[in-house]
């Protein structure tokens, strides 16, 4: 039975070009997903599926695979590969400032709460390339408090904390980040932090000095401290529900009592089973606090 | 043959908010699909956009959040910022990755990811704007057996991108000013 007899195709002058790249089936890519923890213990089977999909298939085709059974014997027996492979998987886009309003309110809200404690322990889960971390030393920097900090910058890509210890970003996004920086409320002249090399911006030593790396993945490992403040922004809008009430109990289980956990923009603490023992913070920012 | 539908997307840049604004009070409540809403958009103009689609149609208007049922009779508009990805499991899903075709919300990313979980029944609309951004989406929609809409090159504020569309490949209805009721019958098709 056909639908839409009269309507179709109305418009008809195209030539079509198909280009033929391998696209893997979900039932490949479930295949791929277990290939993963048996053989490398990287978990991503709870991981939304169709963005890892996305991801997946655009590697493949990059890649120029051209069959399943290539890239499978590939990721499996060839280490180097399967390193390539988290760096292309894992979605590490971040900015300095990213929603000024959230800056604002740890600015003008938060800071001065942990500015009480002889030491600021922070810890930014799924930190990407630093670019968030770096935005808050140098907010710590301008409320005096950077000295008595520290920053733990984890995540589960080797290849991004590197570049957190370089400190380096690119130069072309300085404009954009200077802009982040004043409607968060900066007063100073943004390039003071940086020193502009070619096309990049090397960001001042001091700022980096507190900051502490390690790999750290949410899916299978425990809460190696505790601290005043926790960030973890637009990592779990990747998890599904099963994996983002790991994360979460790990969070609770890492934040002193009163201490603060920051989500993105788009993610919420309401619907989990920790939201009971907390009070987000100002009512549009997605800050909450623990408060029993 | 595409059809009955159960989900329409729509993705719309420069000079597409009129269109939209016209089918809106067309989506009447016995009409039982879901509508997801791609725009072009900046953070900034954010808040009162809901608001202006809310006062158009009996469906509800609201932003993406993460992990959304996709209901009938609902409007979902992409957050600015943020990709949306449909799940097999019928939610949705954000991402920040990379911008494609400069831009985020993309709909390529959404009319891709729609096409694989929905095939026939989905419908995708690509409107006015001057960017490219839509057209390989509508090719996969159309290879999975779903329904393209493209505004008339010729009718569109601006003409680029449905353009683009029409010349690469074919298309199953050109939407114009007074063939939108056309559009609503197409949606209207019973269930099997
Ligand atoms: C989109 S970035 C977010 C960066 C930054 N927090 C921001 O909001 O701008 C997501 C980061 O989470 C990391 N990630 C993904 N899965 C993870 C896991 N299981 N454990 C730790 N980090 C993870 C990725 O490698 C990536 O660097």
């Amino acid at each position: 039975m056909s639908y839409l007899p009269c309507y179709n195709v109305i418009y008809h002058n195209a030539d079509m070009n198909q280009e033929t790249s391998l696209d893997l089936s979900d039932n490949e890519i479930e295949i791929v997903l277990h290939d993963l923890v048996e053989v490398h213990g990287y978990d991503f089977v709870n991981y939304s599926r169709a963005s890892l999909k996305r991801r997946i298939n655009r590697l493949v085709a990059n890649d120029k695979f051209l069959s399943f059974a290539e890239f499978r014997y590939r990721l499996r027996s060839d280490d180097v590969y399967f390193k390539h492979f988290v760096e292309e998987i894992t979605v590490n886009v971040t900015e300095m400032f990213r929603d000024t309003q959230f800056y604002r309110t740890l600015r003008e809200e938060i800071l001065p709460v942990l500015a009480t404690s002889p030491l600021i322990r922070i810890w930014h889960a799924g930190c990407s390339t630093g670019e968030e971390v770096y935005s808050m030393a140098i907010l710590l920097q301008e409320a005096r408090l950077l000295q008595k900090s520290l920053l733990y910058a984890t995540d589960i890509n080797p290849a991004v904390l590197e570049k957190v210890r370089a400190g380096v970003f690119p130069m072309n996004q300085m404009k954009q980040y200077s802009e982040n920086y004043i409607l968060s409320g900066g007063k100073n002249d943004f390039s003071s932090y940086y020193t502009a090399q070619y096309n990049a911006a090397k960001f001042d030593e001091q700022l980096g000095k507190k900051i502490i790396l390690a790999n750290h993945n949410l899916v299978s490992d425990s809460s190696f401290n505790e601290f005043q403040l926790i960030l973890c922004r637009n990592v779990m809008i990747y998890f599904d529900k099963e994996l983002q009430e790991r994360a979460l109990k790990l969070f609770d289980d890492s934040l002193e009592p009163l201490g603060f956990l920051a989500l993105g923009s788009k993610e919420t603490l309401k619907f989990s089973s920790i939201s009971h023992k907390y009070r987000q913070v100002a009512n549009k920012e997605k800050i909450w606090r623990k408060i029993r | 043959m595409a059809g009955p539908f159960d989900i329409v997307v729509i993705g719309g840049s420069a000079g597409s908010l009129s269109m939209v604004l016209q089918i809106l009070p067309y989506l009447k409540m016995d009409i039982p699909i879901a509508v997801v809403v791609v725009f072009h958009r900046k953070s900034s103009e954010d808040t009162t956009l809901i608001e202006l689609l809310s006062h158009r149609t009996e469906f509800e208007v609201k932003e993406v959040d993460e992990k959304d049922l996709i209901r009938p009779n609902v409007v979902y508009v992409a957050p600015a910022d943020y990709h949306v990805l449909i799940e097999k499991d019928h939610t949705l899903s954000l991402d920040v990755s990379e911008k494609v075709n400069f831009c985020r919300p993309s709909i390529d990313v959404t009319f891709e990811s729609a096409a694989d979980v929905y095939g026939k029944s989905l419908m995708c609309i690509l409107l006015s704007g001057a960017n490219a951004d839509g057209v390989q989406g509508l090719k996969a929609a159309r290879d999975k057996g779903g329904f393209v809409v493209v505004q008339d090159p010729a009718s569109a504020e601006v003409s680029y991108m449905p353009q683009q569309a029409t010349e690469q490949l074919p298309v199953d209805l050109l939407l114009h000013d007074d063939n939108i009721d056309v559009l609503i019958d197409c949606l209207r098709l019973p269930k099997r």
